[in-house]
């Protein structure tokens, strides 16, 4: 090649060689470095509640009646609770908790919220128009009312919170969705599928959903935080997970406001918790909607 | 003795004999306290609330009255009726009524006013709701034969009646006003408590202003009263820590009190009494394998309740162990036959042994599974939630916890689903037919969840209510609790609940009992300055 | 213009009815009703069915649900929303003060959102990339992340250690005392205007980015012309609504939805009332307070797509 270097020509052949997917990776952290930290905040979440077996010094539900309220100190790095249990082991497992719920109903949302908007936006005419009107009933109730209500039909426990953080998150996700499958709806492969006398089901799901995946992934990793967040909010209401399951929500509730003062350890840890898992996770949504949105991209 | 040392001795023997607290009460100055929850009604024949009792109260008076001095709530004392006396067959009994009572209409009180209040109350009219109607199941009739006279005609003699006379709900109403409008009192207030009614602001607060022409000359010692809605308790604490309000009237938790008096000091008096409150673990004779007495015995043998009460004195509104009355009043049984009962056993290690072997015997697996309902309110049901969870679990038992909404919760119950639950009981004085009426087999007593027929334990309530004889009473009381706590385990009892008042040092005048609905018409407080 | 006024004032009918109904019938599969939340409070062991059954039959609970509903429904044509089924006490009333409340929390809050999302938006945007805009996205996103309620617990823990300060007993309306009344609320209205800001900071520098790449921006730019008067003129004119918009949107969320906030600062306000209404079961007043809060959000909705509208003729006509 003209004008290269024996140096140059050694990286570029380095270059071409590396998987395209390391590649990738570095360009993300090189050129999203916020994008990068809230990965890695997220990673290390997911590898907290991989490992809270192993990782965790004591048994989430293990009292110590001797050892309540009991300061940080080499024993209990993070101080214990009102019952004598490990503040730190229940951070941990409590980790396992805002996953599951957080990714239940966010999934939960984005998979229903989804196929409801595109089904929506493919059908159109009146079918659109009632489902919006539906919809917009549902947007109508502020999140934590609907979440509320749901929990006071169904009961509490994590099973039923998950469905009550979806159930606010399933009109949200389908107007958005919505949006970009109309644009879709008019693109030329879908007037040909139908031509070809492909069903609706087939269309929506193998022509039509593939192509709204990205504002779908940046909904659901919205989603995670939120779901995240108000799992902590209905717990701490007392409406969420119970006890004695460890989870954050639960965890600064009750004993942890009332001993605020004398025993601030119970409150600062799990809020501590729960603000870097949503910030992670809403850096890393956010980035991930920065890198999709070609419009945002820097020259 | 010569004259001036036996002056010098008399005078000392009478300095010495005065109350240690005998300052005179000082005219003047308004109270103020937080009130947790907001009356839905003003009608205290149809309440069941705190909420109403707080605020509401010192605008009426009752027939009789439980004495306020008294810590252990349970003497009775004279109100609305000065003296009365009880037939030999104990099936009559004669209140003579004060003179010279008012209304704060100015109309002058006569029997028939009392007259139409209890019949309000025990004989309601179609259309009318009265909660505490079963409580008078005896009373076959109320007369008033002159002004000053009123009669109770019971139709069998009954040791605890005078007792549910003591009701601090039993309003006296105007029987001129219900005649016109049985619903009247609802909305309105009209009595002859020692504080007039000024103002309601919904969501805000009630104010009381004193009665001038009260019957009970120099007294209310206070101008007025101002009782504010306050649901958050760390509003409530932070009001009174803070010198705007200088009493709770309920309870604050160890915490609280802690956070008070660190800040407050000396500026601070703190009362502290058992409260006659006890949540209890109820059992669904019903589920296997509830069924099993030895299951339920297992059940009780795992609770180490003298370290819970050591523990969890310090983080909840509980404290001593109890058995079915309330330590330190007259039935309660002495601490050393109470420990002899499973689950009281001050071996623990012991105690869990012997539970696991019954519950091996039983057929219970290690690791059995099973759910436990729970109320959902915060203090203290989810930190005795926690415990119990944790001590079966010492035992090898994995139990999930089910927390149901206050509201519907006894719906819940009452459907028979749940198979072990928190049930609870809470009453305005100390009395064993009160407390004990719960554990009546099913079919006697349909608020008994626990869903069990028992003849022999319906029996021996029947015998110590009908009893005269207080020994006898006691021993029979104290059978009745063996078998509802210790053979048969029908329920469980956690810890006696607690009741903590910090308030401010210059409340005098004012006397914690055992109940939260006691003690509240303000008569007898007055402010330091 | 009019008739697309019109347009949009009759579809917002059915979705307010869809709302009735979704109310009403959610508040009647939830177990346990008014009666049983009022009298049930002891485990009442005297308590008798005879006298749920008469408090029912007072409170119209007894009808079949249709009779309920129509009721209901017919009350509201003559904007007669009831009395509340805890209280006996007129709906309206019972609503005021708390009304008043959470709206002025919601304006201060909104306030305060926007006052921050703006300039920092814009100052993210300028500055894309650089640290500049890397710290703006933390601060904001940290404000999105913080659960209000352990922000409010470590505000008052910190005001009661270092300032020993004492949270109000009662609160002061702003006609009665303008100051206190700040005073109590600016606390809250920080916390949550803080967490909506970051909404709107997203919002304003993403469509500063876009205008800013817009060509006649760089054709000003390449001639020169003071960045500042690129800013104040050019883009920020059609940056802003977008930004705006997104707010006036959480506004209607505010009202009904601080639930936590209002728990952790003791505010008398809508969301506590949400809550002891659907606690208690009081039908009535959830249905209203649902019915408020939904016809706010819908009307505020309206304004925004009139704007809109107004804005833009292409709209209009579609």
């Amino acid at each position: 090649m003209p004008g290269s270097t024996p140096a140059s020509a050694t990286a570029e052949l380095a270059r071409a060689e590396a998987p395209r997917w390391f590649s990738a990776i570095g360009d993300f952290v090189h050129q999203r470095p916020l994008g990068a930290i809230g990965a890695a905040i997220v990673l290390v979440m997911v590898a907290l509640a991989a490992t809270a077996g192993w990782l965790a010094p004591y048994d989430p539900l293990e009292t110590d009646y001797g050892a309540m309220l009991a300061a940080p100190d080499a024993k209990h790095w993070l101080g214990t609770d009102a019952f004598g249990r490990d503040v730190l082991s229940r951070i941990v497992y409590g980790s396992r908790t805002a996953l599951m719920v957080g990714l239940g109903a966010s999934l939960l949302g984005a998979v229903f919220g989804s196929l409801i908007g595109v089904a929506s936006a493919y059908f159109g005419g009146r079918v659109d128009l009632i489902v919006q009107r539906v919809m917009d009933v549902f947007f109508a109730f502020p999140v934590i009312i609907l979440a509320l209500a749901v929990v006071a039909v169904l009961g509490t426990g994590a099973g039923n919170v998950i469905l009550a953080i979806a159930a606010p998150m399933i009109p949200r996700c389908a107007r958005v969705v919505r949006a970009s499958a109309l644009a879709v709806r008019e693109m030329p492969y879908v007037d040909a599928a139908r031509a070809a006398g492909y069903g609706h089901r087939r269309i929506i799901l193998r022509h039509m959903l593939p192509n709204v995946m990205a504002p779908i992934l940046i909904m659901a990793t919205a989603f995670l935080g939120e779901a995240i967040l108000l799992e902590a909010s209905l717990s701490f209401l007392g409406l969420g997970v119970q006890e004695p399951t460890a989870a954050w929500g639960l965890m600064l509730r009750g004993a942890a406001v009332q001993f605020a003062e004398s025993a601030p350890w119970m409150a600062i840890f799990p809020g501590l918790a729960i603000s870097l898992a949503v910030f992670g996770f809403n850096l890393f949504g956010d980035s991930l909607r920065d890198a999709l949105d070609p419009r945002l991209r820097t020259q | 003795m010569k004259p001036v040392t036996r002056l010098l001795a008399l005078a000392a023997a009478a300095w010495l004999s005065l109350p240690l607290n005998a300052q005179t009460p000082r005219n003047g100055g308004e109270l103020v306290f937080p009130v947790p929850s907001e009356p839905p009604s003003y009608d205290g024949h149809r309440e069941e609330t705190f909420g109403l009792i707080h605020p509401i109260a010192p605008f009426y008076n009752t027939l009789l009255r439980v004495d306020p001095n008294d810590k252990s709530g349970t003497k009775p004392a004279p109100s609305l009726a000065e003296s009365w006396t009880a037939s030999a067959d104990g099936k009559t009994y004669t209140f003579k009524l004060r003179k010279g009572v008012k209304f704060h209409d100015g109309a002058e009180l006569t029997s028939r006013d009392v007259k139409a209040s209890y019949d309000k109350i025990i004989f309601p009219p179609p259309g009318v709701g009265s909660t505490r109607k079963g409580q008078y199941s005896d009373v076959a009739a109320v007369e008033a034969p002159d002004a000053t006279t009123v009669v109770f005609k019971l139709k069998e003699p009954s040791g605890s009646f005078i007792s549910s006379l003591l009701s601090p709900y039993n309003f006296i109403y105007k029987a001129e006003i219900l005649a016109k409008d049985m619903n009247w009192y609802e909305k309105n207030i009209m009595g002859t408590g020692p504080f007039t009614f000024v103002e309601h602001v919904k969501g805000s607060h009630v104010v009381g202003k004193k009665n001038a022409a009260y019957w009970d000359k120099g007294k209310p010692y206070l101008d007025g009263f101002r009782a504010v809605f306050m649901r958050d308790s760390a509003a409530q604490v932070a009001a009174v820590r803070g010198e705007r309000a200088h009493i709770q009237f309920r309870g604050f938790s160890p915490a609280e009190r802690d956070s008070i008096v660190s800040t407050l000091g000396n500026k601070v008096t703190v009362q502290e009494s058992p409260w006659d409150c006890i949540l209890l673990v109820g059992i669904n004779h019903q589920k296997k394998p509830f069924d099993d007495k030895r299951v339920r015995r297992a059940l009780t043998l795992a609770l180490d309740r003298h370290q819970a009460s050591q523990a969890l004195s310090r983080i909840a509104i509980v404290k001593a162990v109890a058995g079915v009355q309330v330590p330190g009043t007259p039935f309660a049984t002495p601490p050393e036959e109470l420990n002899k009962l499973a689950g009281y056993w001050k071996d623990a290690e012991k105690s869990r042994a012997e539970a696991k072997k019954l519950l091996k015997e039983a057929g219970v697996p290690e690791g059995f599974s099973f759910t436990f309902t729970n109320r959902g309110i915060p203090m203290p049901y989810e930190p005795l939630g926690v415990w119990l969870i944790d001590q079966w679990r010492r035992v090898g038992l994995n139990v999930k916890q089910e927390v149901v909404e206050a509201a519907a919760y006894f719906g819940t119950i009452r459907k028979g689903d749940a198979q072990v639950f928190m049930d609870f009981q809470c009453g305005y004085i100390v009395e064993p037919d009160l407390d004990m009426y719960k554990f009546l087999s099913t079919s006697r007593n349909p608020a008994n969840y626990g869903r069990y027929e028992d003849p022999i334990l319906d029996a021996l309530y029947d015998k110590q209510s009908r009893a005269t004889n207080p020994e006898e009473r006691k021993r029979l009381v104290r059978a009745f609790e063996k078998r509802v706590l210790d053979d048969e385990a029908h329920y469980l009892m956690t810890l006696q609940w607690h009741r903590i008042i910090p308030h401010s040092a210059k409340v005098k005048g004012w006397t914690v009992t055992p109940s939260h609905y006691l003690n509240n018409t303000l008569d007898t407080v007055w402010l330091t300055q | 213009m009019a008739r697309y006024i019109l347009k949009r004032l009759l579809a917002m009918i059915p979705t307010l009815l869809g709302v009735a109904i979704l109310i009403f019938l959610l508040l009647r599969v939830v177990p346990g009703d008014v009666v049983e939340a009022r009298f049930m409070t002891q485990g009442s062991q005297f308590l008798s069915q005879e006298l749920m059954d008469i408090e029912r039959k007072k409170l119209g609970l007894d009808q079949p649900m249709w009779q309920q509903f129509t009721t209901w429904m017919g009350g509201l044509a003559r904007l007669d929303f009831g009395v509340s089924m805890w209280t006996g006490g007129a709906i309206g009333e019972e609503i005021k003060l708390r009304f008043a409340l959470s709206l002025q929390l919601a304006l201060m809050a909104s306030t305060i959102a926007t006052l921050l999302a703006i300039p920092l938006g814009i100052l993210a945007a300028v500055k894309q990339d650089t640290w500049v805009d890397y710290t703006v996205r933390v601060f904001s996103i940290a404000g999105l992340a913080t659960p209000s309620f352990w922000l409010g617990i470590l505000m008052i823990l910190t005001m009661l250690t270092v300032f020993k300060w004492v949270p109000p007993m009662v609160f002061t309306p702003f006609w009665v005392n303008p100051w206190e009344n700040l005073a109590q609320l600016i606390w809250p209205a920080l916390a949550v205007g803080y967490r909506y800001s970051a909404v709107g900071t997203r919002m304003m520098r993403s469509a500063m980015l876009e205008v800013l790449r817009e060509d006649y921006i760089r054709t000003a730019r390449a001639k020169g012309l003071w960045l500042k008067l690129i800013l104040t003129r050019h883009a920020l004119k059609n940056a802003i609504l977008p930004v705006l918009t997104v707010i006036s949107l959480e506004f209607a969320f505010l009202l009904g939805g601080l639930v936590v906030t209002e728990q952790v600062f003791n505010l008398n306000g809508l969301g506590m009332l949400f809550v002891e209404a659907i606690s208690r079961r009081d039908y009535t007043l959830t249905q209203a307070l649902v019915m408020l809060v939904a016809t706010i959000f819908l009307l505020v909705n309206f304004f925004v797509d009139i704007a809109y509208a107004w804005l833009d003729p292409r709209i209009r006509y579609s």
